[in-house]
């Protein structure tokens, strides 16, 4: 049987466990609670920006074969806000693909385009695809259509789908039921800490 | 045919008291709220330079190296506790305290000892008149260029969490994450020496040059001097500066380049 793009057993963050994840190529999970409840801290420790206990297999190799800056080049965290260090859009982008810039409503030319212009909903835009620019194997969204609307949401959205097409896999932090069923998901959902799988 | 250095009698020092005095009176009519303090630190500098001149004329008394190794000792510890007094963010633990003492150590101490070996030449090489006030400088400018560049350092990592982690989380090193922070604190260290030298001579006179001139040196001969001790400085704390950012920048991160602010306090 072939591995899991994204394996975890019994990972521990600063906050929350997740006993069991195995999530191929392609696929998508998606982790629901309460806010507050973790569910950041565990993206972050999947994404080894925190410290953590447990084991993580990305295409059958653990985590620690894997430097910490190659392993958050192909485990890629998406949080919540996004960060801007250079004065241009494209400073950010590893590559300005125009196919996934015009989905989300750009032209090209938005590399050119200064960050403080951007507007909330356009840096998140930009995040992701600043984000997917890297093809990273696992992307790990932390409500990345928490501040859009609709229609955002579903060019967001099918930014993802595309990609999944080409074998990246999605872990999906989300309170909206009905965008889990879109993403044909594996829903978790943090009790208590702990990331239970739902029936 | 050098001019004998007149002695102040401490009726001179007396005089020049009064006239803080005054000063202090008159600060707490207009209530500046510095009479305290200034006073404070008056009666201070009396005891501290006193204690120092009789540390140093039993020092001078018996030039061994131990006993100059062990003053060497004493002030580099002491700078050392300064710069991480003058931390805001400080780190945990041991780098606290560490982080600028060793740097200082390794910048100070070596451009003070090729200094006195290979430049002027005392003999011995290590004669306390002349490795003590060499030192000091040194320790004292050093300690500067590092207390202003690590605190710049940290506290702009703290308040740039945020990018650095956004850089980090797309794959970047430490080193990367951190750069243009780490330039910055390393230019701030520098810049004070850099404008003490361009300023040098015509905005002020420089302390010790002035110093050497009080006590009878003919200005030529103070010039070199001074001119030599303004390299030594700036080499010190050039290499300090950079030594001493460097180890703290990686410090900020722990072996798999996370960022670690809880190792600041």
């Amino acid at each position: 049987m072939r591995e899991p793009r994204l394996r975890i057993d019994d990972l521990y963050g600063i906050v929350g466990h997740w006993p069991r994840l195995r999530l191929p190529a392609g696929a998508c999970a998606t982790l629901a609670g309460p806010s507050g409840s973790g569910k950041s801290r565990l993206l972050r420790a999947l994404a080894d920006l925190d410290p953590s206990r447990g084991t993580v297999h990305l295409d059958g190799t653990p985590r620690e074969h894997f430097r910490g800056p190659q392993w958050r080049r192909q485990v890629v965290y998406l949080p919540a806000d996004s960060s801007w260090w250079a004065e241009y859009v494209g400073d950010h982008l590893a590559a300005v693909e125009a196919e996934t810039l015009a989905t989300l409503g750009f032209e090209p030319d938005v590399a050119q385009w200064r960050i403080e212009r951007l507007s909330t909903g356009e840096r998140s835009r930009l995040a992701l695809a600043r984000a997917v620019a890297l093809g990273p194997r696992v992307l790990l969204l932390d409500e990345p259509t928490a501040n859009l609307d609709e229609a955002t949401t579903d060019a967001v959205e099918r930014v993802v789908e595309g990609r999944r097409g080409d074998g990246l896999s999605a872990v999906w932090v989300t309170h909206d039921p009905e965008q889990a069923k879109r993403l044909r998901a594996q829903r978790f959902e943090l009790v208590d800490g702990v990331a239970r799988e739902r029936a | 045919m050098t001019p004998e250095l007149i002695e102040l009698h401490p009726l001179d020092l007396t005089l020049a008291g009064g006239l803080v005095v005054l000063l202090a009176v008159l600060a707490w009519v207009g209530r500046l709220g510095v009479t305290r303090p200034m006073l404070i630190a008056a009666a201070r500098t009396v005891v501290q330079l006193l204690l120092v001149g009789l540390i140093l004329e039993t020092l001078f008394a018996h030039a061994t190296l131990y006993w100059v190794a062990l003053m060497g000792l004493v002030m580099l510890l002491v700078a050392g506790y300064e710069v991480m007094a003058r931390q805001k963010r400080r780190f945990a633990g041991f780098w606290g305290f560490g982080l600028g003492t060793v740097a200082m150590f390794l910048s100070s101490f070596s451009v003070a000892v090729m200094a006195l070996v290979a430049l002027v030449q005392p003999d011995p090489w290590y004669q306390p008149q002349y490795a003590i006030p060499l030192l000091g400088m040194l320790l004292g400018n050093t300690m500067n260029g590092i207390a202003l560049s690590v605190d710049r350092l940290t506290d702009g990592a703290w308040q740039q969490r945020g990018t650095i982690e956004a850089r980090l989380a797309l794959g970047a090193t430490w080193s990367e994450a951190v750069e243009s922070i780490r330039r910055d604190a390393m230019r701030s260290g520098m810049i004070p020496m850099i404008n003490a030298m361009a300023a040098a001579g015509i905005v002020s006179l420089p302390g010790m040059m002035t110093g050497q001139i009080l006590a009878g040196a003919p200005p030529m001969e103070a010039v070199k001097y001074q001119i030599l001790i303004m390299f030594l400085i700036t080499v010190g704390t050039g290499f300090g500066t950079l030594a001493a950012v460097w180890f703290a920048a990686r410090r900020l991160f722990d072996e798999r380049e996370r960022l670690r602010l809880d190792r600041l306090r």
